[in-house]
């Protein structure tokens, strides 16, 4: 028996974790990282010469139930036709019995690289932007329910789009076209893996009340007692709020020079509180108020006193209080001068 | 896309070895223990030798002596797939033996006439030679040992089956490619391009064998690990954290 080198054996161990994309339009090229439930690889699609991105159920999490919850998350993707979520061009099995699914390989940062490098204005409007997609979602009766810088990517043309719904929930009143068994009530779990850190403690067809899904710091209260039923789009409101908290704060380390102002912090205290009934109704909600933050306007979250309305409105309408000032201005010095 | 027939599918309904192993057919079980043997003694010897600091003479005859009772006492007849894996069980029972023996100070070495397997210690005292050099010595004492050498052994194994199927079956090309390329050293390792030249062969055959020789041996390696597990949701669970598949 010939004796097998450690590296020999590590490099025959991956090559066996490759996916086996044998007889398929598929070419793994490169392990991408590991998100959800499944690893994420590179790939070429020998059929239309062009690189993709193919989510393949891990080896530890690989059951029939956590193969569907994959395929879910593939039919979720198919109904979110926006240029703020990644298409789904193809989904199937592997040769290797692994469920997968093909899409659209972005290449750019994820969101906490990107913003390192803005200023608070254009933060707020990434944040803006991101609402975008996931208002269109919560249209269409699907909710997030794991938002995090990490799963935020900004593209090669700076378009900004929502990643990994591999928790996704499909909202009953919506469900009728998902495949039957895979509709309300069957909510993609996934394992505890890698730097996502997320947590499933979910187990079976459906999501029993009690179960915790999410990202530990993203989470909402509601997800974090695993209360289910209340699951609704402000879930996703406190996710964005998160996100926006994140953003603001320097998380990524990043220099910030502008001071955070008293409705800015209002803004995300309603987007984050505890109480659903407290926080934005919808992400919509939020991001007009965040519109009205940078246009200087009065924003919903902030009941401002009447000295920082008027700075406010100062600040709003600087050219023409300056106008007013130097009218007035002149005007006293030629009272002045006609008196002498 | 339709899904790949062939696969690496592998019959769960296929008895285990450990399944043999506890049958009442005494040569079943022989030819059972005989496999289960060529699969762990070198995990085994190599463990005892680095774990409990054994001499080689001790290290044989406590191998010789482990494989002996396993088939004379019916050790496997206490394993229950449901509660752990066959080689957490193996371990165990190893540390256990030897343990017992330290204590009792009188052991009683074993012919190895109960074991049929030709075990080949002088092999095995080269491997754990060249692992050593390779390692950093804290690395023998970490309770994962035992699983690496058990890695190596299931793979040297599959590669064996693999040479077997392919010579059989007329591929050799293939498994030649397979073990110049995947097996060799990987400062030499040469590309396709000097491997087309090399063999007289097109850039595009070399992926191709390479492709057939690596589906091949990923089929072998769950073959082997099916003998080397003790139940169905064993198998799955190894195929799973090792090999990244589901079996069929």
């Amino acid at each position: 028996m010939k004796f097998l080198p450690d590296q020999v054996v590590a490099r025959l161990q991956t090559e066996m974790q490759t996916p086996d994309l044998s007889g398929t339009r598929y070419r793994a090229l490169k392990f991408l990282g590991r998100g959800g439930m499944g690893s994420v690889w590179l790939a070429a699609d020998a059929v239309l010469h062009r690189s993709v991105a193919l989510k393949v159920l891990s080896a530890e999490s690989s059951s029939a139930d956590l193969a569907a919850r994959l395929m879910l998350e593939a039919i979720i993707l198919a109904r979110l036709e926006h240029p703020g979520i990644v298409p789904v061009h193809d989904a199937g099995t592997l040769p290797d019995g692994r469920t997968f699914y093909c899409m659209k390989y972005v290449e750019g940062h994820m969101l906490e690289q990107h913003v390192g490098g803005l200023g608070l204005r254009q933060r707020l409007q990434l944040i803006q932007r991101i609402a975008e997609p996931l208002a269109f979602a919560h249209s269409r009766g699907i909710i997030h329910r794991d938002l995090k810088p990490q799963n935020i990517m900004v593209g090669a043309f700076g378009e900004v789009l929502i990643m990994d719904w591999g928790l996704a929930k499909v909202m009953a009143a919506f469900s009728e076209s998902i495949p039957a068994g895979q509709a309300e009530g069957q909510e993609p779990a996934r394992a505890m893996q890698g730097p996502l850190q997320s947590v499933a403690l979910a187990s079976g067809n459906t999501t029993a009340h009690g179960s915790v899904l999410g990202t530990p710091g993203y989470m909402a209260p509601e997800q974090e007692r695993g209360d289910v039923n209340l699951i609704d789009q402000r879930t996703d409101v406190f996710g964005l709020g998160s996100i926006l908290q994140s953003a603001i704060q320097d998380k990524t380390g990043a220099q910030r020079s502008e001071p955070l102002s008293r409705p800015l912090w209002a803004i995300c205290n309603k987007a984050t509180a505890a109480e659903m009934s407290a926080r934005y109704s919808s992400v919509q909600e939020l991001a007009d108020d965040l519109g009205r933050y940078l246009d200087d306007m009065a924003v919903s979250a902030y009941q401002e006193n009447l000295f920082e309305r008027t700075v406010r409105l100062v600040n709003r309408n600087r050219v023409a209080v300056v106008l007013v000032l130097a009218y007035l201005l002149m005007r006293m010095l030629f009272i002045l001068f006609s008196r002498k | 896309m339709a899904p790949n027939q062939q696969g690496d599918a592998f019959p769960l309904t296929r008895h285990s070895v450990v399944a043999a192993a506890q049958a009442h057919d005494p040569q079943e079980r022989v030819r059972a223990l005989d496999a289960i043997t060529s699969a762990y003694w070198r995990p085994v010897y190599k463990y005892v030798r680095l774990r409990w600091r054994l001499e080689r003479e001790d290290a044989e005859d406590f191998t010789q002596d482990f494989f002996s009772r396993l088939l004379e006492k019916d050790f496997l007849a206490s394993y229950d797939p449901a509660k752990g894996k066959l080689r957490t069980f193996l371990r165990t029972c190893i540390d256990r033996l030897f343990l017992n023996q330290t204590r009792d100070a009188h052991r009683q070495k074993r012919g190895n006439a109960a074991v049929h397997v030709s075990l080949d210690f002088e092999e095995a005292e080269h491997e754990l030679a060249a692992s050593t050099q390779a390692g950093s010595p804290k690395d023998y004492f970490e309770k994962d040992y035992f699983e690496k050498e058990w890695v190596r052994t299931l793979f040297a194994l599959a590669v064996e089956r693999l040479r077997a199927q392919c010579q059989l079956a007329g591929k050799t090309m293939q498994v030649t490619l397979f073990e110049r390329y995947d097996l060799g050293d990987a400062e030499e390792r040469p590309s396709y391009a000097a491997l087309a030249q090399e063999f007289n062969i097109a850039v595009t055959d070399v992926t191709n064998y390479l492709a057939f020789a690596r589906r091949e041996f990923r089929r072998c390696v769950l073959q082997q690990l099916r003998e080397m597990t003790g139940s169905d949701e064993e198998f799955k669970r190894e195929a799973q954290s090792l090999l990244g598949v589901e079996p069929k």
